[in-house]
């Protein structure tokens, strides 16, 4: 049987229990969504999309499906702390696709945002999940979003209310932890609504020595003149396969930044969509990617300037090494009528290795001819010259090397706009590139760091 | 030559020169100075047809004709030049290929035959020595890379080569230094005849010294508060913009 | 200004195609349609070996196993391949001793076009090979190319009188597997140039191939073979136009370089075929594909491309670079305009060691057209020290025209550095008014920028083709911006 008629017949089977766990309303969108999968199933190589991730590959193993919160006879403060001092956040643990810790699951502030679990919000808040929920990723947009649309159960909620200010990040915390090779699901949905700002930092770790594939949506909307700033640190094991589908809705005058730092993980595939969906909006997306050994990593970015007077910025950078690879893909589509349109894109990336390989495919779609519109791409390796230059001041080749590469990951990191977690990630990135962080920072559990045979 | 009559006129809604009045005749050089902001660009944008600046009141004689009428490259082959403050890049254009046109457009409308390629390029050997321009330039393209200097320079060569009757000056001193300021002042003089006539826009007493003004006026928040003689400027330069202010206030 | 501007959108797009001309000529028609006996038809009258009728069969086969690509960024109606004529050849002495022997009417044509063909009126140095529809009219020069042992003819002439070079060399860049119209042309193919330089020869005037349509409801499907042997050199053109018709004519042409050690080729070409009208109405489907293997070590290719015709435009005229050391460049400026529309860009695959490859693209769109730069850069594992440099600017006259860019990098070592940039822009309004200021009227101030925007381009064409070019540019475009 196929992979994807796998997944028909599991949805068959767990129907029952998916119905149980969501308000009657998710049983359509659910079904719809699977309806949607049986046609297309997990997009293939031949889609020019997926060109260079083979998601069959990944898809193979067989997993067991996560569907209900994991029982935890510890606290995961005892397996897990969050190693970034001085940060202040809000701290959300989901584990294994749930909601977990505290108690009630789902918060409302004096100020009236929300927060907690996305499955306690959909009891609570029904008209209000329901208005946002799937209306910005769709159930049809591509197979891995309607999969994670017939069976993702939990994942964060944030509410903030009109000109309401956040003023802790949230740091929400994804980890994986059982006890077999898991396929897990988690969707969050994040609703600004006019004026609102807030902060949020998505890490994605693995606790356990398993195989797991992690199919993940997250939906922003972002109302007129919201704020928000959404960092990501992807750190997991080399038998971790992430595969993240955000959809930012920007409404006028919003900004939106998302800063994407991939330290380390299998195959890693970012599928990031921005709708600019009114005037003067302004749209940032930015990336960087540490690979070595068999490591994958693949960003998707389409901006879609749909109305005029917006900006975008992509900038992407990767350092392969060794036998990795990286792909990124980048589309600037600005619609006929999007005039005075400013869109930027750029990718640099540097093969440390002569197995490495990286492929890069900066798309521009434009329709409307007052624009500024640009884009660049490099490949290449750490100038000779440069090298000398340090050399014959003194500077070891080593040390000289890792400066370089350090200088050229900072463009990105320098893009955070959490103070402390900059730094940290600073450090990180420093350790990364010594060789030093082999597996996952800071984990208590001795992972096998080598691939799993299939 | 000219004769501009209580004109006002709005750049993107926002009203920019309140009423100008202003004759320039044959054989006169006119300046007009003014504190940053007070609108002298707009009036020169305005004189040469840009499109980004309505009219909405008044009226421009020029040579008897109505200027406001006209396209800006007629405006242009009637006569009127105009030295940009900041000269624009055209990448790919060679300021010989540029320039040639410019010429020849002019030629056709008085009526006489285009340059060949050959006389064009010994006309223009002719005019770059009158105003010591760098014969390397030419063979660039418009504008693209040149210094500040040199592409002010460039506006006086071919302001040199079109031979304007009318010639309007924004700023052409700004960001000179003295030698290239006085190779512009030179340029201006050597062209300057009995039939032609002189507008200098700037912001400093400094460039007067090299191109004798006969009218200085100051023009202060869209209107020209002050007119005068040469001595102005040197007043201008001692005491500065702030007693222009105070007067202007007190009219007000 | 912006209304004014718009008006000269108006004027320029009822620009009238300069050759859209019809001559009325008796000619040797095969009957519509594609099959097996045409195909024989085609090779018989041709009186070809049977080595070439069995590729043209195996293509033809290999044709019907596949279907019409579907990645470009083109809307293509469907063609009804039954409907189109294979083979239609003006009626003229099998092989023309003097010009005397051809149809007067046929000089007169390429007289029109600018073609003579008679030596004697060429100043410049060309030797052209002239073809309309399935064959080849005349090649000029040719004996005084002989005397250098340069071999430039007809390709059913190089197949009659130099079998062994066009049968180790025909399919060896483009397969007759590798993509659906290079299929069908490798079946169907009628006439077309073959060019073999030989060792040491630096060709000593441009040799020329002018492609011409006249009968409707035909395809054109011509094929060119150059071959340069080792330090040898050749500049190479191509010129085509096609008359005024309300039908679409499908043009699947396959040109194939070999670039052998030390060797350079230039291949400029100037595509004007008739771009339909207005409405988008006619026009040819340009179907194309072009494709250099630098073989020897040192070699060197270099493609120009001046695109301002054609209704669609599918074309990525592409460079193998095997030979260590060996130079691809790709120069192309596209003009779109009306409803054209036009993928087009290249290949550069990079295989051996030092391997360099630029890439400059201009596209211009104007109207409702739609233009896409589509160009691919791959270094292989092998290929240490390879370098790329692509540079793909857009320029979009009017608001209701699309400009696009869709590079495609793999890089597969670690010591090659590939650098891509492009940008999308239009005209300033600040250019225009200084223009305009300096006496020159909107029309010819956009003239003057598109020219300069293709300046780098344009640039590379040899001399007379150049100045042809240029005012092509200004035909196809004079003063279309909004």
């Amino acid at each position: 049987m196929s992979t994807n008629q796998n997944y028909i017949e599991l949805f068959r089977e767990k129907e029952k229990i998916l119905e149980k766990a969501s308000p009657s309303f998710m049983k359509e969108i659910r079904q719809d969504a699977m309806d949607h999968f049986s046609k297309t199933g997990i997009p293939g190589r031949k889609s020019e999309l997926y060109k260079h991730t083979s998601l069959q590959k990944i898809f193979e193993p067989n997993y067991s499906i996560q569907l209900q919160p994991s029982k935890v006879d510890f606290k995961v403060e005892d397996i897990f702390t969050c190693d970034v001092p001085n940060l202040k956040t809000r701290l959300e643990i989901i584990l294994n696709g749930f909601y977990l810790g505290k108690k009630p699951s789902l918060s409302r502030l004096d100020n009236g945002i929300i927060i907690g679990s996305l499955s306690e919000a959909l009891r609570q808040y029904p008209d209000l999940v329901k208005e946002y929920l799937t209306k910005h990723a769709g159930t049809r947009s591509d197979g891995l979003v309607s999969l994670n649309t017939a069976f993702a159960l939990d994942g964060l909620f944030i509410y903030v209310p009109k000109g309401q200010v956040m003023d802790d990040a949230v740091q929400v915390v994804h980890l994986a932890m059982t006890g077999l090779d898991t396929l897990l699901h988690y969707r969050n949905l994040f609703i600004m609504e006019d004026n609102a700002s807030a902060k949020v930092i998505v890490c994605d770790h693995t606790l356990s020595p398993f195989r797991f594939l992690t199919n993940s949506v997250t939906e922003i909307y972002a109302g007129p003149g919201a704020r928000l700033n959404y960092s990501r640190v992807q750190n997991e094991h080399l038998n971790s396969n992430l595969l993240t589908n955000l959809f930012i809705h920007q409404e006028k005058d919003s900004q939106v930044i998302s800063n994407t730092i991939t330290l380390h993980s299998g195959t890693v595939r970012n599928n990031t969509h921005v709708l600019l969906n009114a005037e003067d909006c302004d749209s940032q997306v930015y990336g960087l990617s540490l690979a070595d050994r068999s490591q994958h990593i693949d960003n998707y970015v389409n901006i879609d300037h749909a109305k005029p007077n917006c900006t975008s910025t992509q900038l992407f950078k990767g350092i392969l090494d060794e036998q990795s690879t990286g792909v990124f893909n980048g589309r600037i589509l600005v619609r006929p009528d999007a005039q005075k349109t400013i869109a930027y894109q750029t990718n640099n990336n540097i093969l440390m290795s002569d197995e490495a390989k990286m492929n890069t495919k900066p798309q521009l779609e434009i329709y409307a001819d007052d624009v500024q519109c640009s884009h660049g791409a490099t490949t290449g390796q750490l100038d000779e010259n440069a090298l000398f230059y340090m050399q014959s001041r003194g500077i070891p080749r080593k040390e000289a090397r890792l400066l370089m590469l350090y200088a050229f990951a900072h463009e990105v990191i320098d893009k955070i706009e959490v103070a402390p977690l900059k730094n940290r990630i600073n450090g990180l990135v420093d350790k990364r590139l010594r060789g030093e962080l082999s597996r996952c920072n800071n984990c208590s559990m001795a992972c096998r760091d080598t691939p799993l045979p299939i | 030559m000219l004769l501009i009559k209580e004109l006002k006129v709005n750049v993107a809604g926002k009203e920019i020169l309140y009423g100008i009045n202003l004759e320039v005749k044959a054989g006169e050089v006119h300046a007009i100075m003014g504190p940053n902001g007070s609108g002298k660009s707009t009036l020169a944008a305005a004189l040469a047809g840009r499109d980004t600046i309505d009219v909405i009141h008044g009226s421009v004689k020029y040579m008897g004709e109505d200027l406001l009428e006209m396209d800006p490259e007629e405006r242009a082959k009637k006569g009127i030049f105009l030295g940009f403050q900041y000269p624009v890049e055209i990448p790919g254009v060679s300021m010989v290929n540029f320039m040639k046109t410019a010429v020849n457009e002019h030629r056709i409308f008085q009526g006489k035959e285009p340059l060949s390629a050959g006389d064009f390029l010994k006309y223009m050997r002719e005019r770059k020595e009158l105003v010591e321009f760098d014969s390397q330039l030419t063979n660039r393209s418009v504008n693209e890379g040149f210094s500040g200097g040199e592409k002010k320079k460039n506006e006086i060569f071919q302001m040199a080569l079109i031979e304007p009757k009318l010639a309007i000056l924004d700023e052409t001193d700004s960001g000179l230094d003295i030698d290239a300021l006085r190779v512009v002042a030179n340029g201006v003089n050597a062209l300057k005849n009995k039939d032609n006539a002189t507008i200098v826009i700037t912001h400093y007493q400094r460039l007067l010294d090299y191109i004798v003004p006969d009218f200085v006026h100051v023009l202060f928040q869209g209107r020209i508060v002050k007119s005068s003689g040469r001595e102005l400027a040197l007043e201008l330069e001692e005491k500065g913009y702030d007693w222009i202010r105070a007067e202007a206030n007190g009219q007000v | 200004m912006a209304n004014k501007k718009d008006e000269v959108i108006r004027e320029v797009t009822q620009n009238e195609y300069k050759y859209g001309f019809f001559t009325d000529i008796e000619t040797d028609t095969l009957p519509k349609g594609l099959n097996e006996d045409i195909i024989r038809l085609i090779s018989a009258k041709k009186e070809e070996p049977e080595w070439l009728l069995e590729f043209r069969l195996k293509s033809f086969g290999q044709w019907k196993k596949m279907s019409m690509p579907h990645w470009a960024h083109l809307k293509i109606p469907g063609i009804d391949y039954q409907d189109i004529i294979y083979y239609s050849a003006p009626r003229q002495k099998a092989s023309p001793e003097s010009l005397d022997d051809i149809d007067p009417e046929l000089r007169e044509t390429f007289d029109k076009l600018g073609i003579p063909l008679d030596e004697q009126k060429h100043l410049t140095g060309v030797a052209v090979d002239a073809i309309m529809d399935s064959v080849s009219v005349k090649t000029t020069f040719s004996e005084t190319l002989a005397e250098l042992g340069i071999i430039f003819c007809s390709f059913s002439e190089a197949v009659k009188n130099h079998p062994d070079l066009v049968r180790k060399y025909l399919g060896s860049v483009v397969p007759y597997t590798d993509n659906y119209f290079a299929a069908l042309n490798s079946a169907v193919f009628s006439d077309g140039s073959f060019c073999y330089i030989p060792r040491g020869v630096r060709c000593p005037m441009e040799l020329s191939t002018y492609f011409r349509i006249n009968a409707a409801n035909t395809g054109q499907f011509e094929r060119t073979l150059l071959v340069a042997d080792d330090e040898s050199y050749v500049s190479y053109l191509e010129g085509c136009t096609a008359p005024m018709r309300d039908e679409n004519q499908l043009h699947a042409a396959v040109v194939e370089i070999v670039a052998l050690e030390k060797a350079e080729v230039k291949y400029s070409t100037v595509q004007n075929w008739y771009p339909g009208n207005k409405e988008g109405k006619g026009g040819i489907f340009n179907f194309v594909t072009k494709r250099g293997i630098c073989k020897g070590n040192d070699s060197k290719i270099s493609w120009t491309q001046v695109e301002t015709g054609s209704a669609i435009t599918w074309k990525y005229p592409s460079c193998i670079l095997k030979g260590h050391n060996s130079i691809g460049e790709f120069f192309s400026v596209a003009v779109t305009n009306n409803h054209q529309q036009a993928d087009t860009g290249t290949k550069m695959i990079h295989i051996g060691r030092n391997t360099r490859s630029t890439i400059i693209s201009k596209g211009i769109s104007a109207g409702k057209s739609q233009n896409s730069y589509r160009g691919l850069v791959r270094i292989l594992k092998n290929a240490k020290n390879a370098r790329n440099f692509s540079q793909c600017d857009s320029l979009l006259l009017g608001n209701k025209c699309g400009a696009h860019t869709f590079p495609y990098i793999e890089t597969d070592n670690s010591s090659a550095i590939v650098e891509h940039e492009a940008t999308t822009s239009k005209i300033s309004e600040d250019q225009i008014f200084y223009c305009n200021q300096r006496g020159i009227d909107t029309e010819k101030a956009i003239g003057l920028i598109v020219n300069g925007y293709a300046r780098e381009v344009l640039n590379k064409l040899p001399m007379e083709f150049a100045v042809e070019a240029q005012k092509l540019l200004q035909i196809s475009l004079e003063g279309s911006v909004g």
